[in-house]
């Protein structure tokens, strides 16, 4: 948290301003009991009605400073931590968009979007709520003590021995409580996971007809949270009493050695009431501070797992300038002994790949889930860095490129086909900010996904979040067409194809290989089918290759392929070609 | 919960559900309403003997200590009573609050065992989890603040409102008069700032799905350099939170400062009015002591404390009611047909399944199976075949029961499964489905979920026979590994066999095996093949069909094709009969091989 305080940089004066709007308040409001003690000393013993009436004025003018202070000091507060948020956010989503695709798996899409929004919200509130409120308690606190001990120094002793020991039994509290409601949160973590498990599992449970253990077994936990939740409950229900006593014994010890300065002549009535209601201001002032600890505790947690992205430096920079063309060779890829390692894992992802692919060649890649093809096309784009061996382009090593240089090259077209809200024409400019309607129709048309566009409104067809409404197969000749305006050198098709029926997927293969004979595709697929064309297959097995060749070739020399050629008819008999022939 | 407050409102029947829950609570309950009016009361009186203390201190050698140590000592009596009361008032609390959440909960995990997979299918998973844990939790936190404020917070004023006004009623109807005023203020503030409010929410909004776009996409993004054009609009969008977020801010956050500035007035007011009194303004009949004046003053602080808090807890009761309406809609949601009383229990089953005629939809309107007539002898392998989404699961929900069929009727052992009761019925199949599910609990407790009487020496040889035992030795911890709540630690295949094993364990007379290996790697869908074949030796299967072997070796293939039933018969009567499989299964051989 304390590493985000630069962010408050820029608003120096607010963070100033607002502490101090807010001292002047409580000032303010700590001059309402000696005004009252001047009321009761000065006009009540004198019977002075013009007094009393100008001491009220005076009331009603400090409610009314007091009120313009505190407003004051919330636009400081509200500007500076909003300040600090908008910087913060700002800064996190710059900082995502820089790591490297291994640095944010460290930290998983939804940790990161949680903490880029509610992180950020909480840690916002919490300097706000730090600037507004939390400093107006210990100015109360301090604020009274002072103001006891200006009206009577002696008399004042019992302050000083009263606050400490509210302080103490606040913090004693607070420190055994909070334990128990870690714990109390993990028995509510249990009792959710039951709920969810059963959801998910309401079947199986069913046809083994175990819903009486299940209940049972939730009946336990949530015993064990209610109690738990009791215990805590009835340690922090004694917050108020306990806090309660102490004023009260204070204020009576007041009463006591108020009359005895009072009757030596060393204090006033009045005054002696202004203690009292010092101590009153106090005990409340000392209670928002107890709630007010656990917000920003809160806060500060917040805080540290923005500041954990934050402080990331990106293992993978850009190189500043591009590298030189190597002499032209007719390579266009090349993966020479490539070996990759997921950071953490002591596996290897992919190891020992190589293979070169001449201009206009295309390589299939298959293999089962988890064989490492999704790795292997990863590399090209340097999502990830290769563990050992190289990645070349153009004979040119990826790393030795800058980012822009390199992404020009490629076309990638992912897994997941999703797009961005907006329009079809904005999704369609990722590429190249420039490109005109005749280029982007011709991408579309390439990539079959031409008709069901004009069907609607053309490229201003409008697009959902993710894509949402378009179908799946739409959504994947989208993403095709995205990667095809402005003719890359080399396609990446990470198993982009899976939704489209066999008759538009042969329609899109023939297309792609027309359209520019000289692009270089490098395809993903579970589907013998859609890459059984291919001028070189890479089966994968674990990360590593056990078999390289054509279609034919494998299937006299290659054992795996055999296989997965075997168990590939009846999946596509039940799946895409009933599809297929049911239209 | 950012709902206008406005637009909930607490049902009277809700309210009578929930007052019904905390009747099993009577004691507790009127021991706390005891205690608060004890503590609050109490509370009232020790400003009464400060006061009297207060006016012992006149003035220099003038002060009664005789007088005033008894009144200390009161004090400290007073005090004691106070803080145990309150302390008494709060166990009392938190014993109904989180008791009547306990038996809530219970009821309605209970109930959700018990509802038709109709409406569970139909809700949705994420509505009834919710229920069950957040609204739940909403539930007691507003019975939690409703108790420990409301009621002392009502009980206060009514007493502050009662002493005031035995000490002096002119001053007292000054205060009356100028209360609501705070109350009229937080009204006017909360209104005001409700459509900034609104404002920020839809901003904050747009913040997390564009963030969730360009993370879920960070490929894409990186590759096509994105990331510019990103930041662009992210920095518009943040822009607009942060103007409108500082307003919705400072405006709302006007309430305490104004509740405030009203009391300030209100004790200006007492104030100049008690000095007055004292001085004998108003006559002799009302006049005060300075002592009084104090307790008046400490008194006007206490009235207008409740009303600045209780429009937030009014809003947090309304939440917890709105909450409570989800849970007693959920809790009174009709069950399933119970079981007949004389149903059949059926513990020998021979394997035999007569399908008569028999019709289902999941929406009257929408027409699903119809006219679906079967015979399986004890023993026979059907397969099932069809495009995704064709009807393969309804299938299985009719023969487990769990949905009822709408015409004809499912004979299992020559009885309507109507008429035997379903936990036997569904202890008759093993089943097997495409979604591995299993318990966060140890591998164990996973494999006897079928059966938890079983001795170690079944589980281990249920493993065995699944071909799971080599890979479960393997784990760091055995039998005894506990799998995690999303199941990272073992791989889907591994997860597919540990399901297996589960039915293994038991090996009911029938088998529903979904036969889901799409995700699985070559290898373990041999392995697991080996497993489902010698699970079928001699038992009446229903396979979802994936794999070529295992409809060609079935009985009876059932070609699905949008729910409708268009083919069946063995794999060479249907070749013959040249119709929708033979076309399948053509064109698939001539494309893959």
């Amino acid at each position: 948290m304390f590493k985000l305080i630069k962010y408050l940089r820029g608003y120096i004066k607010e963070c100033i301003m607002a502490p101090l709007f807010k001292f002047l308040e409580a000032c303010f409001e700590l001059t309402v009991p000696v005004i009252m003690a001047h009321i009761i000393d000065t006009g009540i013993a004198g019977s002075d009605r013009e007094y009393i009436l100008k001491m009220c004025g005076l009331l009603v003018l400090m409610g009314i400073l007091g009120l313009c202070s505190a407003l004051t000091a919330q636009f400081f507060a509200a500007k500076a931590a909003y300040g600090f948020g908008t910087a913060v956010r700002r800064d996190m989503f710059k900082k995502i968009n820089s790591l490297s695709m291994s640095q944010l798996d460290k930290f998983g899409a939804s940790s990161l979007i949680t903490r880029i929004t509610g992180d950020i919200n909480r840690a916002e509130s919490g300097v706000n709520m730090f600037l507004r409120l939390f400093l107006r308690s210990p100015f109360i606190v301090i604020g009274a003590m002072a103001a006891a001990l200006m009206l009577d120094a002696r008399a004042a002793v019992v302050f000083l021995v009263a606050v400490p020991v509210m302080g103490l039994l606040i913090y004693i509290l607070m420190h055994i409580s909070v334990p128990f409601y870690k714990k109390a949160q993990t028995s509510l973590d249990r009792v959710s996971q039951i709920t969810r498990e059963n959801m998910t599992g309401v079947r199986v449970i069913r046809a083994f007809s175990r819903q009486g253990a299940e209940i049972e077994n939730f009946s336990d936990a949530n015993a064990e949270l209610m109690s738990i939740n009791e215990k805590v409950g009835s340690i922090s229900a004694l917050m108020n009493p306990l806090t309660y006593i102490v004023v009260n014994l204070a204020i009576a010890a007041v009463l006591w050695v108020g009359g005895i300065r009072v009757n030596v002549g060393g204090m006033q009535q009045g005054e002696v009431v202004a203690m009292v209601n010092y101590l009153t201001q106090i005990l409340v002032a000392m209670l928002v501070l107890a709630q007010l600890i656990v917000t920003l505790t809160k806060a500060m947690a917040s805080g540290t797992r923005i500041a954990e992205v934050l402080e990331l430096q990106p293992d993978m920079p850009d190189n500043v300038a591009d590298a030189e063309a190597a002499d032209s060779c007719n390579t266009v890829l090349e993966f020479d002994n490539v070996s990759f390692e997921y950071s953490g894992s002591k596996e290897d992802a992919l190891s020992g790949i190589s293979f070169k692919l001449n201009r206009g060649q295309n390589i299939g890649i298959i293999g089962g889930t988890g064989s490492g093809k999704s790795t292997l096309v990863n590399l090209i784009p340097r999502f990830y860095d290769v563990t050992s061996g190289s990645v070349k382009i153009d004979g040119t090593d990826v790393r030795n490129m800058s980012f822009k240089q390199l992404r020009d090259k490629i076309g990638y077209v992912p897994q997941k086909a999703s797009l961005l809200t907006g329009t079809i024409r904005e999704n369609m400019r990722w590429r190249n900010e420039a490109a005109d309607d005749s280029e982007i129709i011709e991408a579309l048309k390439t990539a079959q996904a031409y008709d069901f566009i004009f069907e609607k409104d053309g490229l201003d067809t409008s697009v959902s979040q993710e894509g949402k409404n378009f179908s799946g197969g739409q959504r994947q000749r989208l993403t095709i067409a995205r990667a095809l305006v402005s003719s890359p050198e080399i396609l990446i098709l990470d198993d982009s194809s899976s939704a489209l029926d066999l008759m538009t997927e042969a329609r899109l293969r023939r297309a792609l290989s027309t359209a520019n004979p000289n692009m270089t595709q490098v395809i993903v697929s579970q589907r013998i089918s859609t890459i059984r064309d291919a001028d070189l297959i890479l089966v994968l097995d674990d990360g590593s290759a056990v078999g390289i060749g054509t279609h034919k070739e494998l299937l006299e020399n290659c054992e795996i392929y055999r296989e997965i050629c075997a168990t590939q008819i009846p999946e596509e008999l039940t799946g895409t070609a009933a599809e297929r022939i049911s239209k | 919960m950012s709902k206008n407050p406005k637009s909930i409102s607490i049902e009277k029947n809700t309210l009578i559900k929930v007052l019904n829950l905390i009747s099993a609570y009577k004691y507790s309950f009127i021991m706390s309403l005891i205690f608060a009016a004890v503590s609050v009361a109490l509370t009232l009186y020790a400003p009464i003997v400060i006061g009297r203390g207060v006016d012992l201190i006149i003035g220099s050698g003038k002060v009664d200590f005789d007088a005033l140590l008894p009144i200390l000592i009161r004090l400290g009596i007073v005090t004691a009573l106070t803080a145990a009361a309150q302390w008494l008032m709060g166990i009392f609390n938190n014993r109904i609050a989180y008791g009547v959440v306990n038996d809530v909960r219970y009821k309605a995990f209970s109930k959700m065992q018990k509802l038709p997979l109709k409406f569970i299918d139909s809700v949705g998973y994420g509505d009834i989890i919710s229920r069950i844990t957040t609204d739940a939790d909403q539930l007691s936190d507003g019975l939690i603040l409703g108790f420990s404020q409301f009621f002392t917070g009502v009980a206060t004023i009514l007493g502050t409102l009662i002493f005031m006004f035995k000490i002096n009623p002119i001053i007292t109807a000054a205060v009356v008069v100028m209360t609501p005023l705070s109350f009229f203020v937080a009204r006017f503030v909360s209104s005001h700032t409700y459509e900034l409010f609104r404002q920020q929410t839809e901003i904050r909004s747009q913040i997390t799905s564009l963030t969730e776009e360009i993370i879920g996409n960070q490929k894409p993004v990186r590759a096509f350099g994105y990331e510019n054009e990103a930041q662009r609009r992210f920095d518009s969008i943040n822009g607009k939170l942060q103007h409108v977020g500082m307003r919705a801010v400072f405006f709302s956050s006007l309430t305490n400062p104004s509740t405030r500035f009203v009391n300030n007035m209100v004790y200006a007011t007492v104030g100049v009015a008690g000095a007055f009194a004292v001085l004998g303004s108003f006559g002799a009949g009302l006049a005060l002591t300075v002592g009084e004046l104090t307790c008046f003053l400490t008194y006007a602080n206490q009235y207008t404390k409740p009303f600045n808090e209780i429009s937030g807890v009014v809003t947090e009761l309304q939440n917890a009611f709105a909450s409570a309406k989800h849970l007693f809609d959920l809790i009174e949601e009709p069950p399933q047909l119970p079981d007949k009383p004389d149903a059949r229990v059926l513990n020998d089953a021979d394997g035999s399944v007569d399908i008569e005629d028999v019709s289902f939809s999941y929406r009257p309107d929408v027409p699903l199976i119809e006219g679906f007539n079967l015979n399986v002898r004890p023993g026979q392998r059907i397969a099932i075949v069809g495009p995704t989404g064709c009807g393969k699961t309804t299938f299985i929900n009719l023969l487990m029961r769990f949905y009822d069929v709408t015409g004809g009727s499912i004979k299992v052992s020559g009885t309507d499964i109507r008429d035997i009761t379903r936990d036997s019925l569904r202890g008759s199949f093993g089943m097997v489905l495409q979604d591995t599910w299993l318990k966060s609990d140890t591998i164990r407790n996973n494999i006897a979920y079928s059966k938890p009487d079983a001795t170690d020496e079944e589980i281990i040889a249920a493993a065995k026979a699944a071909h799971a035992h080599s890979f479960i030795k393997r784990l760091p911890d055995g039998y005894d590994t506990v799998i995690s709540e999303n199941g990272e630690n073992i791989s889907q295949g591994q997860k597919q066999l540990l399901c297996i094993a589960r039915v293994m364990l038991s090996l009911p007379p029938m088998l529903i095996l979904d036969e889901a290996t799409s995700s699985i790697d070559t290898r373990t869908e041999i392995r697991i093949q080996k497993a489902f074949e010698e699970m079928m030796r001699g038992r009446t299967s229903f396979i979802v069909a994936h794999r070529l072997s295992t409809i060609c070796n079935a009985d009876v293939i059932l070609v699905m094709r949008d729910g409708h039933i268009i083919e069946q018969g063995s794999h060479s009567e249907l070749m013959k009969l040249n119709g929708f499989y033979a076309e399948l299964y053509n064109s698939q051989l001539g494309s893959a091989e």
